[in-house]
């Protein structure tokens, strides 16, 4: 007889974050999750979320005290569904510059960079700047035609808001794996990345209401169906 | 960006309610179902002030926050009381994603900057009351509009800002409730003068007052309350749970209201913002 489970997702556990409101989203569309910092727990799961709010070099050095680094790295490598939302996109980068050059996970290669000075604040006008940090709701769109027709965004309108709350931006060197971007003032920044078995993204969708959750529905099908296409 | 329009819900032991001028609190239903609601029609934020946490205990309030968080997925930010960074665990542990704190750090202002290192700057945010006594004169006050504290409000939200204080809840106490229109003046000068996003609060009687304090007072951001709560109040039919609260409704039932208030749901304020060409972010 077969017995149908939800799938167990993991919410990497590493002091910093917003775990609580990832849980209750996971749990809304029907993902069985598991806030841990153990790496076994890990192993085990379906799928792994690094979420994260705070400093870069923080964050890193947390993972390492709490071994998580090989982990996290070795689910990359599996080909298991890792997620990244907010610090944990910029996480999964080469390196990032905030406040010194810090090493990050290195899966995807590039740069974590701030927020540019001195861009025109539109809505308000009178020469007044944008405010770092970006805090508020930003529409997304694709990086180029078709770019997120197969990642977890495949159901989400062009234009959607999301919320983003950030100071920093994501630069990969491989641009193919840019899905979505959004608007800093006139600067055009990387909103969400997918490659391979790795989707994350900038914004909170756990926190972008409807359209959020219509992505962790997304994420949920895709690993009921077995996880991403290879 | 879009502007954020934000609910402000002041909760009183299991109840919503509403004064003038942080007094005279009535009495208006339950608050996580007005927040259902008001999450249902497109608010791009949550917040929640307890009136009463800096003389009470606060268990009611964590369950309530824990029963919003189920049901509604926007941030929501929490206020009122927190003295410590375990206050401030706990709220967040129970689903909020933001804390608003005044009094606590008007009395240490060390507390912003620990909590902003422990959570991150932008769970952080300083709520500043502020009374006007004319001539430009702006006092920060604390336990809940009751106390005077001496600190220049716009000294005080550049010091949160540089302690680490992610976002500022700038009040007006003095136009709170009144339905008399946001303190412009004082909303231009703090906006314009900190680095971090300012969320105007107290006086917004009509659609026209919040898109006057988004392009005149500077805004990054709108919290509204008797504006929204009224409106609900009135389009809701009276055995909707949002009313089956404690205490006296009995006001609500007699179908009082503000009538200094040109009141409006959120759909209907988002929609005249858009139409002003201010950005909104449009509501599912």
């Amino acid at each position: 007889m077969m017995v149908t489970q939800s799938p167990k997702i993991a919410i990497v556990d590493y002091g910093l974050g917003n775990l609580y409101s990832i849980a209750r989203a996971c749990e809304f569309v029907g993902l069985s999750a598991e806030v841990s910092s153990d790496a076994a727990v890990l192993g085990k799961a379906d799928a792994v979320l690094l979420p994260g709010v705070g400093a870069f070099a923080d964050a890193m050095s947390a993972l390492q005290k709490l071994d998580l680094v090989s982990v996290l790295k070795e689910t990359a490598y599996s080909g298991k569904p890792l997620f990244g939302i907010c610090l944990g996109l910029q996480l999964l980068m080469s390196e990032s510059h905030e406040f010194g050059v810090h090493e990050g996970l290195d899966l995807i290669e590039g740069t974590v960079e701030r927020l540019p000075e001195n861009e025109p604040d539109l809505l308000h006008g009178h020469g007044r700047k944008m405010k770092v940090p970006q805090v508020g709701w930003q529409p997304i769109d694709e990086a180029s035609p078709g770019s997120w027709s197969q990642t977890p965004l495949s159901e989400t309108g062009l234009g959607t808001y999301q919320y983003f709350v950030h100071s920093y931006y994501v630069k990969p060197t491989d641009l193919d794996v840019v899905t979505a971007v959004s608007q800093f003032g006139e600067t055009e920044f990387c909103a969400a990345i997918y490659k391979d078995n790795i989707f994350a993204c900038q914004f909170h969708p756990e926190r972008s209401g409807p359209a959020g959750l219509a992505i962790y529905k997304n994420l949920a099908n895709r690993l009921s169906e077995g996880g991403f296409p290879q | 960006m879009a502007v954020r329009i934000i609910p402000r819900l002041e909760i009183k032991g299991p109840n919503l309610v509403k004064g003038i001028r942080f007094e005279g609190l009535r009495v208006l239903g339950k608050p996580e179902a007005f927040a259902r609601h008001y999450y249902e029609a497109g608010a791009d934020e949550l917040i929640y002030i307890d009136a009463v946490a800096s003389l009470y205990g606060r268990n009611s309030l964590l369950d309530i926050v824990e029963r919003t968080a189920a049901e509604t997925f926007v941030p929501l930010t929490v206020g009122g009381g927190l003295r410590t960074l375990d206050d401030i665990r706990a709220v967040l542990r129970a689903g909020a994603d933001k804390v608003a704190i005044n009094t606590a750090a008007v009395q240490s202002p060390e507390l912003i900057r620990d909590a902003s290192r422990k959570f991150g700057s932008s769970t952080i945010v300083a709520n500043i009351e502020v009374i006007h006594h004319g001539n430009g004169r702006f006092e920060a006050y604390t336990d809940f509009g009751r106390e005077s504290s001496g600190v220049d409000a716009c000294d005080w939200a550049l010091r949160v800002a540089e302690l680490g204080a992610g976002e500022i809840l700038l009040v007006s106490i003095d136009r709170d409730g009144t339905g008399n229109g946001y303190d412009l003046e004082l909303t231009r000068k703090i906006a314009e003068a900190v680095p971090v996003p300012v969320i105007a609060g107290g006086g917004a009687g009509s659609k026209e007052h919040v898109g006057q304090v988004i392009r005149d007072g500077g805004a990054d951001a709108v919290s509204v309350a008797s504006l929204i709560h009224y409106n609900l109040i009135k389009t809701l039919p009276m055995d909707d749970e949002a009313f089956d609260g404690e205490g006296n409704t009995e006001f609500l039932r007699k179908g009082g209201g503000n009538k200094k208030l040109a009141d409006c749901g959120i759909r209907e304020l988002k929609a005249f913002l858009a139409a002003s060409a201010i950005s909104v972010r449009e509501a599912a």
